[in-house]
């Protein structure tokens, strides 16, 4: 198999004795397109900063393509850095910026004019040379602070919360030009992000961190799919999270009701955690499903509506459908067996953090 | 209406204390004793003893301007790296001082660098030579830049604190070295500053008469000096305004250089 590009080996890092990753490892293949997704605080960050040589870990080795560059200070290291504010020089031209990694280099000066000439077609701004940072939109900037990156062509891009400063129409073009550039660079993307759209639109891998540790670690369809605690299941898209009881290989019991399921090797009546997507459960008339409720809340969402069920026990069921179900209205829920997915309950609130799941 | 009522006070303020004074200043300037106009007092700079004056006011000015930037610059940068708690903290430290009467803060140098003064004493006891301080060239520049620093520091501080951390990571995440990143990225962010602070030392420093008076003694007669004594003992007011308007020119050339730099005004901490 492949040698790993970038190999994280039990990194630990704390800031004022907050311990901010805990023994955390990561393997990242070349030419892939990893995600590290989590919300404010959870490591993800940091992490970059280690692999970009900005932070060094309190213990753990840093492995680039074979080799330790853990304290290599980042002036040497193989990669680039696409800042979360850009951090363009504002003092020089679009070209000088863009130029600056070959200048520091010492290319010859014709490869320098081809290569900024290069990279500004790629990120679509031909004629952009003299133009100052101040003159260009935030999206602009984004593209110049990419251009600026892979001119040295770097085998690691590392790209911190690139568009979150943008607004949502231009964030989504900015994807896929990202996904373009990734394709047509053959350069390996460690994106970091809080955005779980982002991530499932981007990724080859998403690894998805909360409070120092990595939860899950998968393709976007089995992060979404088959998320594998509470805390992946709600930070990736919406879900109904319930109480259940395992009662045997294949059959889970939800307040009460019996569900088919495809899940094995959980034992018997073993209490478990439930995760049910909104648009993974289908209203159906009283009588034909297999828990009833009540419909408590509507909202038109444009491609669907969203809709509380409220069942007897109380819980409000998010539900996620085209067709239409008024308030008042009285529906039975029904669940195909392949989109219920099973988890383990922690068993402490540590446990859930390190998102141990055996 | 309102607001033009509001400006009111200002703008007396401006006529009573700027206008009216720099009129006053150009008309005793370009005439003499009879009220008749003459070039003769602009032109007495070029005597001997008062172009003198004038280069050896350049001179000294210059030369603390530079003594401050060589000070100040690596303070700033010190104060950027602390943060802004312990940051602000050293800055409050250095403008301490200036809470205390410039004069008296002048004088308790004359007490130091004196023939019989404390620094002469302690060199005593320690069985050395008493050293020639006072009344020289260098004793002036150090009560310049001892004064003036602070004016040099918080420009200065103030463009380096607002350089983002990443623009410095960006700079060395594209292979430059901490020396590379200096020159190319962090002194050119920071000519607002040093312009702005060059200014705020350099136009004090050449205007000066009470430093040169009390370090300098009556041997070193700067620009300053000179136009303090046609106003007080020599009674010319006409030569004293000449000699200001003189004056004036170099500070004008010295506010042409800021606005060339400081187009954004960003080096201006006051």
């Amino acid at each position: 198999m492949h040698q790993p590009l970038i190999d994280l080996q039990h990194i630990s890092k704390s800031f004022d004795g907050t311990m901010v990753l805990d023994d955390l490892s990561l393997t990242v293949k070349e030419n892939s397109f990893v995600t590290l997704l989590g919300p404010s605080g959870c490591g993800k960050t940091t992490t970059l900063r280690i692999i970009g040589g900005f932070e060094s870990p309190d213990t753990g080795s840093v492995i680039f393509d074979g080799q330790e560059i853990t304290h290599l200070p980042p002036n040497k290291r193989q990669l680039n850095t696409v800042f979360q504010k850009y951090a363009l020089f504002t003092h020089m031209t679009i070209a000088d910026n863009i130029a600056f990694g070959l200048k520091i280099k010492n290319k010859p000066k014709s490869y320098i004019q081809d290569k900024i000439k290069y990279a500004l077609k790629l990120v679509n701004l031909d004629g952009y040379e003299n133009r100052s940072v101040d003159s260009l939109s935030g999206g602009q900037q984004q593209r110049i602070a990419i251009a600026r990156a892979i001119v040295n062509e770097p085998r690691l891009l590392l790209l911190d919360e690139p568009l979150g400063a943008l607004d949502l129409k231009l964030r989504q073009d900015m994807q896929y030009e990202l996904i373009r550039l990734k394709n047509e660079l053959g350069i390996t993307f460690i994106y970091v992000t809080h955005d779980q759209e982002e991530a499932l639109t981007m990724s080859d891998t998403i690894v998805v961190m909360n409070q120092g540790y990595i939860q899950q670690m998968g393709s976007p369809e089995s992060i979404y799919n088959e998320p594998e605690n509470a805390f992946v299941a709600d930070f990736i898209g919406d879900s109904n999270i319930v109480p259940g009881i395992m009662l045997r290989d294949e059959l889970v019991e939800i307040f009460g009701a019996k569900f088919a399921c495809v899940d094995k090797g959980f034992g018997t009546n073993r209490p478990v955690d439930v995760v049910i997507r909104p648009e993974d459960i289908d209203l159906v008339a009283p009588g034909q499903g297999a828990l009833s409720g009540i419909v408590t809340h509507l909202i038109f969402k444009g491609v669907h509506y969203e809709m509380e069920v409220t069942t007897p026990d109380g819980f409000e069921w998010l539900v996620h459908s085209t067709d239409l179900f008024p308030v008042g209205r009285q529906v039975d829920i029904h669940v195909d067996p392949f989109d219920i997915q099973i988890m383990n309950k922690p068993a402490s609130e540590d446990e859930e953090a390190m998102g141990v799941n055996e | 209406m309102s607001k033009k009522l509001l400006s009111g006070p200002y703008v007396l303020w401006m006529i009573g204390f700027t206008i009216i004074p720099l009129a006053l200043i150009l008309y005793y300037g370009l005439t003499d004793r009879s009220g008749a106009f003459t070039l003769a007092n602009i032109m007495a700079i070029a005597t001997a003893e008062h172009a003198k004056a004038l280069w050896l006011s350049l001179g000294l000015s210059l030369a603390s301007t530079i003594c401050c930037l060589l000070l100040a610059y690596p303070l700033a940068m010190v104060l950027r790296a602390k943060g802004v708690g312990a940051g602000s903290f050293i800055v409050f430290i250095f403008i301490l001082p200036m809470w205390m009467n410039f004069l008296l803060r002048t004088l308790a140098w004359q007490t130091l660098l004196e023939k019989s003064g404390v620094i002469n004493g302690f060199l005593a006891l320690l069985h050395l030579p008493p050293q020639n301080m006072i009344n020289t060239p260098a004793a002036i520049i150090l009560g310049m830049v001892y004064n003036f620093l602070p004016f040099m520091v918080l420009p200065i501080y103030n463009v380096l604190s607002k350089i983002d951390d990443n623009t410095i990571n960006a700079a060395t995440d594209l292979g430059a070295s901490s020396l590379q990143t200096f020159w190319h990225i962090l002194l050119p962010l920071s000519v607002p500053g040093i312009i702005s602070g060059i200014n705020m030392v350099f136009v004090p420093a050449l205007t000066t008469f009470v430093i040169s008076n009390l370090l300098g003694g009556s041997k070193i007669l700067l620009i300053g000096n000179v136009i303090e004594q046609e106003f007080t003992k020599g009674s010319n007011w006409h030569l004293g305004s000449g000699l200001s308007l003189v004056l004036m020119i170099f500070i004008l050339i010295s506010m042409a250089l800021i606005a060339k730099y400081d187009k954004n005004g960003e080096g201006n901490a006051f």
